[in-house]
């Protein structure tokens, strides 16, 4: 293939918000490492999941590719265009192809605006559609993501959880995008429609192309629709591979952990299983420990750990990619 | 083992401007001394206003337990004038809430917000509160106890906050802890956490527990029975073995098929539950479940089935439970 296959390319993305000190002259004093240098890339049609505990950055690194956070260093590539360069009607532009589902159906919908209008306004921003045209694009992408195309004039509140979900999905379709942010598309909903949701979002995917980065913290949903997994603590990327190999085969401690962590329905299973359990809290991202971040929690921690930071390095075989920053492997 | 709490036809119900909320419409089941007993269900099933209603912390109005009995301890909770339960409540049964971040007050000291329960209701003086205080929070394992009872809430981590309500619930060797949703809020690693907590807290102080949860996941690993619920009933009880290997009722078997497993592959293909749970202001007739059921027949949208008992621990409100578990008798399993 002599296109790139990459659709995405992030490197060593950081993400700082400043604290700042003073009413009139504001001093900064501090900055709160949401991501501290991040690097991956996202195949096209490919969905990757990233997961992590809440305030690990996971959002923020969402937001940060989108441009919705300027990002403080790094650079982020979509189809081979720097998009940390791009700036007013171009970075617009380029807005089209990049959409975002967000985790909160209830706060992410205005409640002063109709369906139609909600799922039409990107048409309309865009200049892409009008009047007629526009009516009929909202009420085919209601109809792709199984809700009524009727229901275009009924505001937000008169639909339940999984149905607003279903509406934030036709909107980010609303402009044919390549690429969409899933942040927690599902948290916020019941077992029993979280299903419907995971696999609308899959059909939509084969029907039209799309590539997903995915953020969750559940673990057992992220197996279930990721290709490959992004694994984060603390702003930084401690674990990627092949969705497969991380829960066979897990070589971070964190993910070992993480994983081990999470509860798996069925008794038999439940009463064999050894855990790791992890002591104390995630520190705080404004004074991270030196060395690698895990450092303070890891059940394996070494002397250089508390004073290296472990490079990132591949250490897949047969040409696996099994990417991974730990001083155990190096 | 003596039978510690018995709930008998349970109806609570909330009047509104839009009608009659149908929350819980007589519920039966029993808790034995020093078992954990796992109640779940989905938002709105009416999981914690159940239980809510035992120790009366409906709010009423609008809310109302129009029928049922609770015997605790030789009486029935629900006849009790407000003197009395307040005498039960927090002390001999004890709750803790889903959110550790509001259900703490954020303007007093931890040490005040636990050594309030002691002070009131085992009748200790300021001192030997604060001695009890410091022993039961490093029973639940936060370090440097003595000084971390003057800081205030905002000063601990959401995990810890939650040792610091299970430590609040534990105060006053209650017979009986309730747990509503104690992990949702938090993360895998820390709910693990707190898991294992309460496992070895239950084997030290020997007290029943009824824990809430929509997580099949957390049920497995710390519940002996099960009762799930849906649309305000009780739908299925088994012993935990039994649900997740033999499920009788089509919602439970719905639930487990539609929840990915971190031991199974990506291949395994999710199987929704079509539709959604009803409206229990304008409750169906006949079966809540049959408009989604896959295995409904007629009857089931005319007549709503009873709770009955299949095996001696096992009861179910079915019409269709043969056939349900035919079919997975023929493909060995809950999970094809």
């Amino acid at each position: 293939m002599t296109e790139n296959e990459n659709l995405i390319e992030v490197s060593d993305l950081k993400m700082y918000f400043p604290i700042t000190k003073g009413v009139i002259f504001q001093k900064k004093v501090a900055d709160v490492k949401a991501v501290d240098g991040v690097s991956f890339t996202i195949k096209k049609g490919e969905t990757l999941g990233l997961v992590g505990e809440s305030g690990c950055g996971k959002s923020t690194t969402g937001r940060a590719i989108l441009q919705l956070y300027r990002p403080t260093a790094g650079s982020v590539k979509f189809k081979d265009v720097e998009l940390t360069e791009l700036k007013g009607e171009k970075l617009r532009h380029m807005r089209r192809n990049m959409q975002m589902i967000f985790q909160d159906p209830y706060a992410s919908l205005n409640p002063r605006m109709t369906v139609g209008g909600i799922v039409g306004e990107p048409l309309e921003v865009h200049n892409i559609a009008k009047g007629r045209e526009k009516r009929e694009r909202v009420q085919e992408l209601l109809r792709v993501v199984g809700l009524n195309p009727y229901f275009v004039n009924r505001y937000p509140h008169e639909f339940s959880g999984g149905q607003r979900q279903r509406i934030g999905v036709a909107r980010s379709l609303a402009l044919n995008p390549d690429f969409i942010v899933c942040d927690e598309p599902i948290s916020a909903l019941d077992v029993s429609i979280q299903a419907q949701i995971v696999n609308m979002l899959e059909d939509l995917q084969q029907e039209f192309g799309l590539t997903y980065l995915f953020i969750a913290h559940d673990l057992s949903m992220v197996r279930h629709i990721s290709d490959r997994i992004a694994v984060m603590y603390l702003g930084k990327i401690v674990e990627i591979t092949d969705h497969n190999t991380l829960y066979e085969d897990p070589k971070h401690p964190y993910t070992q952990a993480l994983l081990s962590a999470v509860p798996i329905p069925d008794p038999v299973i439940e009463d064999q299983r050894q855990r790791i359990i992890l002591a104390g809290d995630v520190p705080s991202p404004i004074d991270p420990p030196p060395g690698c971040n895990f450092s303070t929690r890891c059940p394996r921690v070494m002397d250089i750990c508390k004073e290296v930071d472990p490079t990132w390095q591949d250490i897949g075989e047969n040409g696996e990619e099994h990417w991974v920053a730990c001083h155990l492997y190096e | 083992m003596a039978t510690l709490l018995e709930v008998k036809g349970l109806e609570t119900q909330f009047f509104t401007q839009d009608g009659v909320v149908h929350a819980v419409n007589g519920i039966s089941y029993t808790l034995d001394e020093g078992e954990t007993l796992a109640i779940v269900g989905e938002s709105g099933c009416g999981k914690s206003v159940g239980v809510m209603s035992l120790i009366r912390l409906i709010p009423i109005p609008p809310g109302k337990v129009v029928a049922g009995e609770v015997w605790f301890d030789g009486k029935d909770l629900l006849k009790l004038s407000d003197d009395e339960i307040r005498q039960v409540r927090g002390n001999r049964i004890a709750m803790i809430f889903q959110d550790p971040m509001t259900s703490l007050n954020p303007v007093l000291t931890i040490g005040k917000q636990l050594t309030e329960a002691m002070q009131l209701h085992l009748g200790m003086d300021k001192e030997q509160a604060r001695k009890r205080a410091v022993e039961l929070l490093e029973l639940v394992g936060i370090p440097g106890a003595d000084k971390r009872l003057d800081e205030y809430p905002h000063q601990f981590s959401g995990g810890m906050r939650q040792r610091v309500m299970i430590a609040m619930g534990l105060s006053c060797n209650p017979q009986l802890l309730i747990a509503d949703e104690p992990t949702t809020a938090l993360d895998v690693t820390i709910q693990a956490q707190i898991v294992d907590l309460v496992k070895e807290l239950k084997e030290k102080i020997g007290m029943a527990i009824i824990w809430i949860t929509h997580d099949l996941g957390v049920v497995a690993g710390i519940a002996e029975r099960v009762i799930v619920m849906y649309a305000g009933l009780i739908v299925e009880e088994a012993e935990v073995h039994d649900l997740y290997g033999k499920p009788l009722h089509p919602y439970t078997l719905g639930l487990l098929k539609s929840m990915p497993r971190l031991d199974l592959g990506k291949d395994a293909k999710l199987i929704p539950i079509e539709g959604l749970p009803p409206d229990l202001v304008d409750f169906p007739e006949g079966c809540p479940f049959a408009a989604r059921c896959k295995y409904r027949v007629d009857r089931c949208f005319t007549e709503n089935p009873p709770i009955e008992y299949v095996t001696p621990t096992h009861r179910v409100a079915c019409w269709r439970w043969e056939a349900v578990h035919e079919e997975l008798k023929a493909n060995g399993g809950s999970h094809d």
